[in-house]
């Protein structure tokens, strides 16, 4: 029995009748995370994972019909038995477990294996099928501990700060930001962020994540010495713009998984790069897919390619999804 | 090794030249001397041949990581880079090596050069064991010849310079030659880079070529010549050749032919030698080698470059093909007569006592770059439009009292190259292959096409051409979206797509090839811009690619 399939709109459960992310609006969907590639406008009833709905209203409005559940708690729908389980990925991350006449298929969405602090850490969720992500699905992929990442920043701002210069990190304004913004040495200086990110701050400090004392950048003079020794984390899109300009002469980075490379980090023209990815790498990719004991595994986004031939020469039955997560094939999304 | 690869990791890390000469000098501040003289070597771009064979170092990799060869073969796709590939594969290891860089050279890494890959097996696993990923990468680039980071020489000159608390164009005339592999660098030869200055050093300097001064290119409308370089007679104009820029030195008896990369090409020319025993001692000549034979119907006997490349590549030169492709020096500045430094005295009175010299010396072998001469601008602009025709790809100005300057400068003197505008045809993109460095994991390469319409009815796509630059971020970000939107088949790394996409290729040069499908091979392709406004069909034919010949 196939408990999810791939159609126009989406990944669909058949014998639910819903779908899961859907890329095009549909009467019932079930929602991974709040990043704008899984979740979508537009579609009639939404589910998702208790700890998601402070993001999910403050991205997709107010007042969409949303439906939530507490991590494990089990929901029956036409037979099928449906419970979400942490991904670690962002707040309110989850797995879709979906059992129907004993069969059990898990669909992880987006996830990442090391736990940071700022969401519940992912856990295997045993099953017959697994459905995988694979942003990072190449062996070049291995993430260093996240504490050496946060000490290596640290010390790029520490020095900015004493050499009289602001530090300007990009990152993604969900999730990554956050993670930094918990992850770092607060006491280094003071910590800005771009209109764009503190929305989302206070998302996170609402659901009990320690997030420092952020200030906005548009509160304090450009002549302010202050903004000299402060971190701001600003938005990808804030590059080049006319905002950064405030901040005179300052360093810059990039905080991606896709900083590992150094052709990406290059091309990225900032003047660091810090590999630090809310994704699984290629052995987080592994362990987890070991973890579930699933004999079926289907690749969505990412190296699907690359996943499934070295899963099918481990043994497994591995195929792939074509979706509209992330983007397709090798290009650089945003992660 | 560690104290390299950081120094690698700074200047990589930036594009601000005074943040890499800051790199610069912190290394070369507290670098031991026998570090440091290799560290020259390889920012002033020396590059040692191959140690270890490629293939041998993949399938290290691939045994120590337990991974399948095609799985190193998508890791490398999407890195672009083969010693980063490599690094980022192996296990991590601590870095736990005391040594510096020459040591790691010196006894470990150049001694691999020739040994069989069992033995080569058995010696990297240990070392690399010590490297961590930065190391190791750095490392492997300089085992696979591959050594790149983004400084000028110019940059490293004034690294040193700083650093000494010496003339920059003084250390940059000691540099010529110093990355020229018939001598390893050493302790003695960096300390001699950064010693205070004396009065004999130029007695002493051998074989030692000087600096080449080089133009700047010329872009301004030639109405506006008149405000941006004033009257046409302060400049002595010549061609702009299409050949290998040499210096020629003789010195204490001897001949040394330099390349413009700084390269020692004296063998490759066997038959300027003789020039060395005509040339008194204390003579250094700038000038072009090209391949030249005197036809009736033609103004200059210049060749392809094209010859005089296929000529370089021969490894044995027999007296037949030193018959059929012959070489002269077109001498156009006088550096060093009767063994005195002329840089210093103007244009004028160099190239005055050059042409007495080439008169004097009247051998075929050594001709003078002719000086072109004109009313006024427009005058030297109708005449120019001849390039083509003559061989040359434009022509030089060069102030009349220039002195002669180090390396893109403009301080000392000025000298523009006026070239003529590429040849350009509207071409079909037809394959794509991703790129490497920055653009790694982009599909940045492209084979081009045109219209081959010599069966009636039956249009086909021909390629001629590969070209990679021309296209900003953007414009490249765009186009790799569409290859993979409209990618037919995958080989390899490489995609055919539907063609769809038309771009106008410059080109400099063009010749009948046997090697090429198209019968046709360009030189220097490059996407001069994308066109957005044409169609596929709309792009040009092989019978107009046929018709620049």
């Amino acid at each position: 029995m196939e408990l999810v399939i791939a159609r126009p709109e989406g990944l669909y459960c058949p014998p639910g009748d819903f779908y899961i992310d859907p890329w095009r609006p549909v009467e019932r969907a079930v929602i991974t995370h709040a990043h704008g590639d899984h979740a979508r406008t537009g579609n009639q009833r939404y589910l998702a994972a208790a700890p998601g709905e402070g993001i999910l209203r403050s991205r997709l409005g107010q007042d969409i019909n949303l439906q939530t559940l507490a991590y494990g708690e089990r929901l029956d729908h036409h037979g099928v038995t449906l419970s979400f389980h942490p991904a670690g990925h962002v707040l309110g991350s989850a797995q879709v477990r979906l059992e129907y006449e004993g069969e059990v298929w898990v669909a992880s969405g987006d996830y990442k294996v090391e736990a940071d602090g700022t969401c519940t850490p992912f856990e295997p969720v045993p099953c017959h099928c697994f459905i995988t992500e694979s942003t990072f699905g190449l062996p070049i992929y291995r993430w260093q501990p996240q504490a050496q990442i946060f000490a290596g920043i640290d010390d790029w701002w520490r020095a900015n700060a004493a050499a009289g210069r602001a530090s300007v990190l990009f990152a993604y304004s969900f999730g990554k930001a956050q993670r930094i913004l918990h992850g770092i040495d607060e006491s280094i200086g003071p910590i800005l962020v771009h209109g764009a990110v503190e929305p989302l701050n206070a998302v996170y400090r609402e659901g009990g994540v320690r997030i420092p004392q952020t200030l906005y950048a548009g509160d304090i003079a450009k002549t302010d010495p202050l903004l000299r020794q402060a971190l701001i984390i600003a938005p990808p899109s804030a590059a080049g713009s006319t905002w950064l300009r405030r901040f005179g002469e300052y360093s810059d980075a990039f905080a991606s998984g896709w900083m590992l490379l150094r052709g990406t980090r290059r091309r990225r023209g900032v003047d660091r790069g810090f590999v630090l990815s809310d994704h699984a790498d290629w052995p987080g990719l592994l362990w987890a897919i070991e973890q579930t004991g699933a004999e079926r595994v289907m690749v969505t986004h990412g190296q699907v390619n690359v996943l499934v031939r070295h899963l099918r020469e481990l043994g497994l039955d591995a195929r792939g999804f074509k979706t509209e997560y992330g983007d397709e094939d090798e290009a650089e999304p945003a992660a | 090794m560690k104290a390299f690869a950081d120094l690698y990791t700074r200047l990589d890390a930036t594009t601000s030249s005074n943040a890499k000469l800051q790199a610069m000098q912190d290394y070369f501040a507290t670098a031991a001397p026998d570090d440091a003289a290799w560290a020259v070597y390889f920012l002033a771009g020396g590059r040692p041949r191959q140690v270890v064979p490629t293939r041998v170092l993949r399938e290290l990799t691939t045994r120590l990581a337990g991974l399948p060869e095609w799985l190193f073969e998508e890791s490398y796709q999407a890195v672009g880079d083969l010693a980063e590939t490599i690094s980022l594969l192996l296990p991590e290891a601590e870095h736990s090596s005391e040594h510096g860089l020459a040591w790691w050279l010196q006894e470990q890494l150049l001694p691999l050069r020739g040994l069989p890959p069992e033995e080569l097996a058995v010696r990297l696993p240990p070392l690399w064991a010590q490297l961590d990923r930065q190391s190791l990468m750095v490392s492997l680039k300089l085992l696979t010849g591959a050594f790149r980071v983004g400084v000028s020489k110019l940059l490293v000159t004034r690294a040193l310079a700083a650093m000494a608390g010496i003339d920059a164009k003084r250390v940059a005339q000691r540099l010529v030659g110093y990355t020229d592999l018939s001598h390893r660098p050493s302790a003695e030869r960096y300390l001699a880079l950064i010693a205070a200055e004396s009065d004999d050093e130029h007695a002493q300097r051998g074989g030692q070529p000087y600096p080449f001064f080089l133009a700047h290119p010329l872009q301004q409308p030639t109405d506006q010549f008149d405000t941006v370089l004033g009257p046409v007679e302060d400049w002595l104009v010549e061609w702009k050749w299409d050949g290998i820029r040499a210096q020629l030195v003789k010195r204490d008896g001897r001949l040394w032919i330099w390349s413009r990369g700084e390269e020692l090409v004296t063998e490759r020319f066997p038959e300027l030698h003789e020039l060395g025993n005509a040339l008194p001692d204390g003579t250094v000549l700038d000038g072009e080698l090209v391949v030249w034979k005197q036809q009736t119907d033609k103004a200059f006997g210049i060749q392809p470059f094209a010859l005089l490349q296929q000529r370089i590549g021969r490894k044995t030169l027999s007296a037949k093909l030193l018959a059929e492709v012959p070489v002269v020096l077109l001498a156009y500045d006088l550096l060093e007569w009767r063994g005195a430094d002329w840089r210093s005295k103007p244009q004028a009175e160099r190239r005055t006592r050059l042409e007495v010299l080439v008169a004097e010396l009247g051998d075929e072998r050594l001709r003078l770059s002719p000086e072109v001469t004109g009313r006024d601008w427009s005058d030297l602009a109708r005449q120019r439009e001849a390039s083509r025709e003559l061989g040359v790809e434009g022509m030089m100005l060069k102030r009349r009292d220039s002195l002669y300057g180090v390396g893109r400068t403009k301080d000392l003197g000025l000298w523009w190259k006026w070239k003529v505008d590429p040849f350009s045809i509207d071409a079909v993109l037809i394959y794509a292959q991703r790129g490497h460095g920055r653009r790694a994991s982009l599909y940045s390469d492209y084979t081009f096409a045109v219209w081959d319409d010599a069966s009636p009815g039956e249009r086909v796509l021909v390629p001629f051409a590969k070209a990679y630059s021309g296209l900003t971020d953007e414009e490249m970000r765009k186009v790799d979206a569409i290859i993979r939107k409209t990618t037919v088949e995958k080989f390899g790394p490489v995609r055919s797509v539907t063609p769809s996409l038309v771009f106008e290729l410059g080109f400099e040069g063009i010749a009948l090839s046997k090697r090429h499908k198209s019968g046709i091979a360009v030189r220097f392709p490059r996407m001069l811009r994308w066109r957005t406004d044409k169609t596929v069909e709309d792009a040009d034919t092989l019978a107009t690619l046929q018709g620049l010949l």
